[in-house]
């Protein structure tokens, strides 16, 4: 069963996430990879040369500034939540969307469910892997709950206020 | 009274059918129950030490008397008949079952009410002077300011998963009564040199294990950039807050551990990117949340009539709550008046569904259909004809709401504690009640003149006991149950943390500790000094002194 969530579509993957923070050159597997944020700091010129495209990873702790000057050269980045109640990589997804204008794929990794893919949505993640164990097909029901929301987010920058014709004091 | 529009009710609506979902994946067992606990938290339900509590949100403490009947319906129909004001302004119902409360938010839904966000770790309900729009001393009203946070803060995607709880309080008023200095973000509204509204920005303040007074970083804020603002202070913090320890989670330690310039330094090189975004307020949205806040008409009054000037004359008993309960008003011949929820023998806060459908009439006819909670945990009719203030208390007699007691050591703060709380080292209740049974004079609680009394069952301090002027903390000692003393604290513009006396002491002893701190106060104060000035004067070595002479105490 596909276990990538993208856009709104479960779909084959044909990326291999590199979980391992230590990773080295030799560990990754041919196709497309998705490295961990040192070794694409300490390799990103052989990790170009390698035919493939290219992804990278944050993980909570890390911080969107460091892909600041790749955005352009990375089809991926991944952000890991290494628990389902730490938001940090929420704010680099808003960041890299926001402020480093990144337009590649930008997935969810880790402890990745239902609950949380509305949220995640908004903050501009587009992918989302669903761990083993879960249902993929259970889980994209939670890209949308509500119909609309208050304030702006990646997808609809635009706070409720600056787009809703709201009521007047009645 | 702030009035929804489509939008704002679509909202709730919509809550309401997700979480009814999520309720039944749970109860089908398709949803792990650590993956449903931060799920019901961000809606106000806890499993508590026999059932589970239901909080439900109480917006800066505004309430109609229409949402004030539906509070009241819900204490009889889904719980045992009562409900508990909170310190932030909210209600708990101690006995709802888990299965019915997707259908207790449907109901809520139908006034514009809701449970959203008020616990987990997220931003939580915006508490607000409980006065607001009534009180003499207001430079802005703070309602307006604070549902335009609550609208911002609801479901934010980025900030729903914190490091820890987020509190927000929004004082407009000469007299800080929103504890601004203890809040993650304390706001002060004032006006600037042209009449405009700015906002002083008060960051890492707080009480729980390491009371924390706030430090301001950012002053004369325009009110237009209030939202970034908020969300660069907010997007520092996901970011940087500590995680390992959720005892050192909450912003106070960040701004403590960058230094509250280091911090400002952040939150200033963040808003460069927000400020004038699309988040940025726009005069017609500042306007149209205020002009949804439906004024009550009042009417052309005089002041002091002679109805009420008789009455006071004539009625002592009324004199004396006249004197303590109620409150003046901006406008002439009216008043705001306090609905004690501390009369001895019931649980501060409580109030029974009878109780709650009185306040409700009451407020319909005499007070604009209006109702307040405050972090005092009392119920306040803001908007109160003078004229009426008799019959009012006549009827508020009747109910038992009447107790002339607000503002003095008994109107004390205090958490459900081990009656009810699963967190509580001791219980809290028991001990507001021996309090209020020595000190059941009014004569002399009156000589006593304004004392906070704050008791918190732990150190997470629910009610507030760092804050306190006489602060009681419950502690576990290898099982048993005692009790830290402290003095002080206080949460207004002075803002400032009780300091422990000493060793802890039994339950048994605390009245009498109590006692002792009072009657050292009686001797040594000057001409017309309240408690917390003459403790500020004197340094508390001489109560401790008092109080730990005896060597069977300690």
């Amino acid at each position: 069963m596909p276990r990538l969530i993208k856009g709104e579509s479960l779909i084959d993957d044909n990326w291999t996430w590199i979980e391992a923070k230590d990773a080295g050159l030799a560990d990754l597997p041919a196709g497309n990879v998705i490295v961990p944020l040192a070794l694409w700091l300490a390799e990103r010129d052989t990790l170009l040369a390698r035919g493939n495209a290219c992804g990278v990873w944050l993980d909570s702790d890390e911080e969107a500034e460091a892909l600041a000057d790749d955005v352009s050269r990375l089809a991926v980045i991944g952000l890991h939540f290494p628990a389902f109640a730490d938001g940090r990589n929420l704010s680099n997804a808003v960041l890299l969307r926001t402020r480093f204008d990144f337009t590649g794929e930008l997935r969810a990794l880790g402890d990745v469910a239902r609950d949380q893919l509305s949220y995640m949505r908004r903050c501009g993640i587009d992918a989302f892997q669903i761990p083993a164990g879960r249902n993929p097909e259970h889980e994209v029901a939670g890209l949308t709950v509500m119909r609309d929301y208050y304030q702006g987010d990646v997808i609809e920058p635009r706070p409720l206020f600056r787009r809703a014709p709201r009521a007047e004091a009645g | 009274m702030y009035q929804y529009d489509q939008y704002d009710q679509q909202m709730v609506d919509d809550r309401v059918t997700h979480y009814r979902e999520q309720t039944r994946r749970y109860l089908a067992g398709e949803l792990e129950e650590d993956r449903f606990r931060p799920l019901r938290l961000k809606n106000g339900l806890y499993i508590q030490r026999l059932a589970p509590m239901l909080r439900v949100a109480i917006p800066y403490g505004s309430l109609s008397s229409r949402q004030l009947r539906m509070l009241a319906h819900i204490a009889r129909h889904y719980d045992k008949g009562y409900g508990h004001f909170t310190t932030r302004q909210n209600i708990q119902f101690n006995w709802p079952l888990l299965e019915e409360v997707p259908d207790i938010l449907a109901d809520l839904a139908t006034v514009q009410m809701h449970a959203i966000q008020t616990s987990g770790n997220c931003i939580r309900n915006v508490t607000a002077d409980q006065f607001s729009g009534a009180t003499p001393d207001e430079f802005v009203d703070a309602r307006p300011w604070c549902e335009l946070i609550r609208q911002w803060s609801s479901f934010h995607p980025e900030f729903d998963w914190l490091p820890r709880k987020f509190k927000i309080a929004v004082n407009g008023s000469k007299l800080d009564r929103a504890a601004t200095m203890v809040h993650d973000i304390g706001l002060d509204a004032r006006r600037d040199a042209n009449g405009d509204v700015v906002f002083d920005v008060k960051v890492g303040g707080g009480l729980g294990r390491t009371p924390v007074i706030a430090s301001v970083i950012r002053e004369g804020l325009p009110s237009q950039h209030l939202l970034t603002y908020l969300a660069a202070v907010m997007r520092v913090y996901n970011r940087y807050g500590r995680r390992d320890n959720k005892y050192k989670a909450r912003i106070k330690i960040l701004v403590r551990a960058m230094s509250p310039d280091g911090f400002r330094d952040r939150v200033e090189a963040e808003w460069a990117h927000l400020k004038d975004g699309l988040e940025t307020l726009t005069p017609d949205e500042i306007e149209r949340v205020h002009d949804r806040f439906v004024t009550p008409g009042f009417e052309q009054l005089e002041d002091r009539p002679a109805v009420l000037t008789t009455s006071l004359a004539d009625d002592a008993e009324f004199a004396r709550w006249h004197a303590h309960n109620v409150h003046a008003h901006q406008q002439p011949g009216y008043a705001s008046v306090t609905l004690s929820l501390k009369r001895t023998g019931v649980a501060p806060g409580d109030a029974t569904d009878v109780q709650m459908d009185a306040v409700a009439d009451w407020a319909d006819a005499y007070g604009h259909g209006e109702v307040r909670v405050t972090h005092e945990q009392n119920l306040i009719l803001p908007h109160v004809r003078q004229q009426d203030l008799y019959v009012l208390w006549q009827a508020a007699t009747r109910e038992r709401l009447a107790t002339a007691n607000a503002g003095t050591l008994n109107d004390l703060i205090c958490c459900p504690g081990g009656d009810f709380c699963s967190l509580a080292n001791a219980k809290s209740i028991p001990i507001a009640e021996a309090i209020q049974q020595r000190f059941n004079d009014l004569d002399r609680l009156y000589d006593l003149g304004p004392i906070y009394l704050n008791i918190s069952g732990c150190m997470n301090a629910c009610g507030h006991h760092h804050v306190g002027h006489i602060g009681i903390l419950g502690v576990d000692k290898k099982g048993q149950e005692f009790y830290q003393i402290s003095i002080g604290g206080d949460a207004t513009n002075n803002a400032a943390i009780a300091q422990i006396l000493g060793p802890s002491f039994e339950r048994e002893q605390v009245p009498d500790v109590i006692e002792q701190i009072i009657d050292l106060y009686v001797e040594q104060r000057r001409e017309g000094e309240h408690f917390i000035d003459c403790v500020r004067r004197t340094g508390i070595e001489p109560f401790k002194e008092r109080i730990y002479a005896s060597p069977d105490q300690g």
